[in-house]
């Protein structure tokens, strides 16, 4: 990597923020070569790509019943799209998108989009940060949860993390965000599972070995010195570069930053990135205000947002098909909310519940699950339409049809039981098996295992104490301390000791041991 | 099984024992590549304004800089506290802060694999004899009190001397096998952190830690022991910095004069017969000074006192220790400027006052030196500033007394983390101290490498989600209280700000403050959703999925802010 000057770029004089997270030891090449092949098994590293409307999108405006178009167009004088500019969907008469949602369309003919109609969930929160909080989190809406669906999959997966990693199983970071933070859904029960790359300038300026520029003043030429040793010490900066150096875009993207998000994460997966999770989000759906042009519907903000949207995701899927990857790359979109049914005086809508949601790719299977949504017959500025499909039904299935889960470990994941929903996947698409799964929960440093898990009763906890003060608790869901079955100074070394459960009532928890600086949490499911 | 043995937090802490000469070679080589490049390009010059009293304006980021400096860091009461003061109150006040000596450690350390059999849970163990398997629960226990003087330090510079002073005459707590004598030696420091030096090095010298880390127990006049004699003059009060120095024979007359000191680990006392009763004949570089050699049982007080005497005349020992302070308090270059501008009158003012160190304190702080722009921001954060200051910034508190134990293993977590960032209090790698204060070229740079930057994020990251734990606690970061308490923390702009000006050593530019807001607000693009959720909070505090909502929200933001470069400056 050349690396330029420290003060390079002062007269550009923008001072971006550096990439979060993705501090760790330096791999060494230590690991046995049969357990590297292993881990380069195909299905072992399929992806989710998963995008962020942010805002609440306007799902009747993005997919509109033919069915009650008359309804629609009396809920929404004002902005209601013409009928004969939507864009149609091969063998679905009553379903046509918005004409700016072209690319989502063209995919969708190309049998590489789901569509999951009236998702949502019961009793929705119209506040974007509570919803946004429910479906990252997946929690129920009247409970918080301050972890992320993502992270708690990527935790059951690679428990030991961030124990011993990267390691040769696991050399990459296990998801990546682009955006200014890490988001709730990557969070794990115990700490932040991704790697965030704050905005796209920043990762070309990794790229080309450039930092932001720091005053030439004492002050800064110490900031110039942190800095300088921050990147050297963000251990999967250097992995991102590696993948970025063995692939090349393939497709033209649209100049949007949706789509520049995107070809990033395209060149990462084409390039070998083994991470499980990309996150990406397009802001400015929270359309209250203007949402279309009275004069042209079909025209102004959500068009803009649809086009930018459809057109990323389009040149994406595109590239990724080019570059060969494709196939172990499913997508999802997902907001906090839908509209309401009417619109409002200022030419926008308001919050609203359920909107659809939409799987793409080529491992997904193309068409509709759910049905159209039930447009009320004289609608009110109140009106919402009402969930069909649970969102977390969608997360259980993604978890058990993409990412191989059992179907009896997913509730410990999503911290309740909800039901399936089949047809989202190609069907016959290979499992990883479970000697790849079993790496994977090996690899790293384990310092706690809990067994058996589920369990009835006893359970016997096998821990290591790093030396000085060690404790191993029991806590419920809600992160009460339920039992403290170790709790005093030990030497360096292992130790077994088992607990008596069988008082518990049956529910997911945890398992925490606390020693020194290490801690390692390890969920348990009581039957 | 139930006893740790003293190796074991070794191995735990990750240290090795090195000494001086052997860590310093290591730390010569260590360079990269890129790291030689940054030194050698490094253009930006220090300040050359001199010890007159700033009289510029005083506000918020001058009473920032000077918290960052002379406490562990700013708090918002503090900071508007002092800000109703003038400069000169608030470094008086500082500085002059009432005193009195805190209560000793305690047995806190009885758990279910070692009950202590001489002193009950919850008593002094400070006078109970020692115990090869107390010990080590002992001199945790220590420093665990000690890091709580720092963590409660208030708005007193005595803690920060306390610290300033162990790493200049320092005693390693991994060698001294005694825990009530390493309270004893760090009591001692913080006695005297703000009266008279050589008052201090006088009970520095006669300290039982002391005696016992650098072998002065053992100096007797059949066979001297240079150690500590070497060390009092190279690394205590003359220095090396002049290219003429003491004589390897001043070293061994030194030796010679220290002999017959004697400890049981609780006080000391002066054998005369092991005393050298010769008279001591010092070089040229001590105006070939001769000290009578003196018997009986004053004659080691008298010749010490004379010794200390010779060493303060010499006009090096006043330079020597406000060097050290400058680089402790104000930047790690020393330009020719600075020399003359700055370290020459302190070291005057050092000398006319009889080498009380209040005055030189003083002056420097209420220098425009001091408040100079280009001095503010210029220090990295040591492991201690950086992890003291980020509880006292939020009040993070420690489980109360009622929970010793549980108090005692938090404060553990805490001293272990700072010794993964390489400054474990107590334990500098050898009696130079912590090579910051000391190796060229690096100095303050040193504290940040690819080993321990990784370890502060860690460290904050713990801080602000999963936190400490006890049995019965958790300390961590409560975003929530912490928001509630600023200015105006229904305003994303105003919180963001507010934030900022507290954390971070350097401004950062409006574009970096834009990439911090959408952090807060979900990404959305109106401020006023913040305000809501705020409001929404405040009207129903106790609704869990109003405050989880505003609380990952600022804790993903903090989690961010803490890992800016600008957050290891101060």
């Amino acid at each position: 990597m050349k690396r330029r000057s420290f003060i390079k770029n002062v007269a550009a004089g923008v001072a971006l923020p550096s990439l979060l997270g993705g501090f760790g030891v330096r791999l060494h090449a230590t690991a046995p070569l049969g357990r590297l092949m292993s881990a380069l098994d195909a299905d072992n590293d399929r992806a989710l790509v998963l995008i962020q409307l942010d805002g609440g999108n306007d799902g009747l405006a993005t997919l509109s019943p033919l069915d009650q178009y008359d309804r629609l167009k009396k809920a929404r004088p004002n902005i209601a799209l013409p009928e004969n500019r939507l864009l149609p969907l091969t063998g679905l008469s009553t379903l046509a998108m918005h004409p700016a949602f072209i690319g989502m369309r063209n995919l969708y003919e190309e049998g590489q989009v789901r569509i999951v109609q009236n998702a949502g969930y019961p009793n929705p929160n119209l506040s974007h940060f509570r919803a946004t909080d429910i479906w990252m989190s997946a929690s129920h809406a009247d409970e918080f949860i301050g972890s992320g669906w993502a992270g708690r999959y990527l935790a059951y997966e690679y428990p030991n993390f961030p124990m011993g990693y990267p390691n040769a199983n696991m050399p990459h970071p296990l998801a990546v965000e682009i955006g200014y933070s890490m988001s709730l859904s990557l969070m794990g029960p115990q700490t932040g599972m991704g790697f965030v790359i704050p905005d796209t300038q920043s990762y070309y300026q990794l790229l080309a070995g450039e930092q932001a520029p720091a005053p030439n003043t004492p002050a800064g030429e110490q900031l110039a010195y942190v800095r300088l040793i921050a990147q050297q010490s963000r251990v999967f900066a250097q992995a991102i570069l590696d993948a970025s150096k063995k692939a090349t875009n393939q497709a033209t993207y649209p100049d949007t930053p949706l789509a520049a998000k995107l070809k990033i994460i395209a060149r990462l997966i084409a390039g070998g990135l083994k991470s499980r999770f990309y996150l990406a989000s397009i802001g400015g759906f929270d359309t209250h205000a203007q949402q279309a042009d009275t004069s042209d519907p079909t025209k102004g903000a959500h068009a803009q947002l649809l086009q930018q949207l459809g057109d990323a995701v389009w040149a994406f899927c595109q590239d990724i098909q080019a570059l060969g990857v494709a196939d172990r790359v499913a997508g999802m979109t997902f907001s906090e909310f839908g509209r309401r049914v009417a619109s409002n005086f200022s030419d926008g809508t308001d919050h609203g519940e359920a909107a659809p949601l939409f799987l793409f790719g080529t491992p997904v299977a193309g068409g509709v699950t759910g049905s159209n949504p039930k447009l009320p017959l004289n609608p009110t500025l109140n009106d919402n339409l009402p969930m069909e499909v649970d969102f977390r039904s969608v997360y259980a299935t993604v978890l058990r049809d993409w990412f191989c889960v059992p179907e009896a470990d997913v509730p410990s994941i999503l911290m309740h039981q909800h039901p399936f929903v089949n047809g989202l996947f190609r069907p016959g698409m290979a499992c990883l098996t479970s000697s790849v799964r079993e790496d994977h929960w090996e690899a790293g440093r384990s310092l706690l295992t809990c067994r058996p898990n589920p369990f009835r009763e006893a359970v016997v906890l096998d821990y290591e104490s790093t030396g000085g003060p060690t404790v191993v608790q029991i806590l419920d869901a809600s992160g009460r301390i339920v039992a403290t079955p170790v709790s005093g100074w030990q030497a360096q070394g292992r130790y077994q000791t088992t607990w008596d459960g069988s008082a518990l009532p049956a529910g997911v928890y945890f398992c925490r041991l606390v020693s020194g600086q290490a801690q390692q949490t390890r969920t348990l499911q009581k039957h | 099984m139930s006893y740790l043995h003293r190796r074991d937090f070794l191995t735990l802490l990750g240290r090795s024992r090195p000494s001086a000469a052997s860590s310093e070679a290591a730390l010569d080589v260590a360079l990269s590549p890129a790291v030689e490049a940054h030194l050698a390009q490094r253009t930006a010059h220090p300040p050359t304004s001199g010890l007159a009293p700033y009289t510029g304006p005083w506000t918020r980021a001058e009473v920032i800089h000077l918290l960052r400096r002379t406490l562990f860091g700013p708090t918002k009461s503090d900071v508007d506290y002092f800000l109703s003061k003038s400069m000169a109150q608030a470094v008086s006040e500082i500085l002059r802060a009432s005193y009195t000596p805190p209560p000793g450690p305690v047995n806190d350390y009885n758990n279910p694999n070692f009950t202590d059999p001489n002193v009950p849970f919850g008593q002094s163990f400070l006078n109970a004899p020692l115990h090869p398997m107390a010990e080590p629960y002992r001199i945790e226990s220590v420093r665990g009190w000690w890091l709580r003087l720092m963590l409660n330090s208030g708005r007193s510079i005595r803690e920060k001397m306390t610290l300033f002073w162990h790493n200049h005459i320092p005693v390693e707590f991994s060698i001294v096998p005694l825990g009530s004598a390493l309270y004893r030696y760090n009591q001692t420091l913080r006695q005297h952190a703000l009266g008279n030096f050589k008052d201090l090095i006088r009970a520095v010298t006669l300290d039982p830690a002391m005696l016992f880390y650098l072998n002065g127990y053992l100096n007797s006049r059949q066979a001297p022991d240079e150690n500590y004699a070497r060390e009092i003059q190279e690394l205590f009060v003359i220095g090396k910095d002049l290219p003429q120095h003491y004589t390897e024979d001043d070293v061994k007359a030194a030796a010679r004069l220290l002999t017959g000191w004697r400890t049981d680990g609780f006080s000391t006392f002066f054998s005369a017969f092991h005393h050298d009763a010769g008279d001591k004949q010092f070089s040229a570089f001590y105006q070939n000074r001769l000290i009578k050699g003196r018997s009986g049982p004053n004659a080691g007080a008298i010749e010490l006192e004379e010794f200390l005497d010779m060493l303060l005349a010499h006009p090096e020992a006043a330079r020597f220790l406000c060097r050290k302070i400058y680089r402790f308090f104000v930047y790690h270059h020393i330009s020719p400027e600075v020399e003359q501008n700055v370290i020459e009158p302190l070291a005057q003012i050092f000398r006319d006052s009889n080498y009380e160190i209040l005055p030189v304190l003083e002056t420097l702080f209420q220098s425009e030196h001091f408040f100079d722009v280009l001095n503010r921001g210029a220090i990295i954060k040591s492991p201690i500033d950086m992890a003291v200051g980020l509880f006292r910034y939020f009040d993070v508190s420690l489980p109360p007394e009622s929970d010793l134990f549980d108090r005692l293993i938090i404060s553990y977590q805490v001293n272990v983390a700072l010794g993964a960032m390489m400054q474990l209090p107590g334990d500098p790698p050898n009696v130079s101290g912590w090579p910051a204060y000391h190796q060229k070229p690096l100095l303050d740079k040193v504290w940040i490498n690819t080993a321990t930057l990784p370890k502060r994020a860690e460290a904050t990251n713990a801080m602000v989600y999963v936190g400490l734990y006890g049995l019965n606690h958790r300390v961590a970061i409560d975003p929530l209280k912490w928001a509630a308490g600023l200015s105006n923390p229904a305003n994303v702009n105003a919180l963001i700000h507010e934030s900022l000006e507290m954390l971070l050593g350097l401004p950062v530019s409006q574009q970096v403050k834009d990439t911090l807001k959408p952090i807060l607000l979900s990404n959305l693009p109106d401020e006023a959703y913040w305000t809501y959720g705020w409001q929404l909070w405040q009207a129903n505090p106790n609704d869990p999925t109003l405050s989880g909502a505003l609380s990952i929200r600022l804790q993903a933001y903090l989690q961010r802010v803490l890992q800016m470069e600008e957050f290891q400056l101060c």
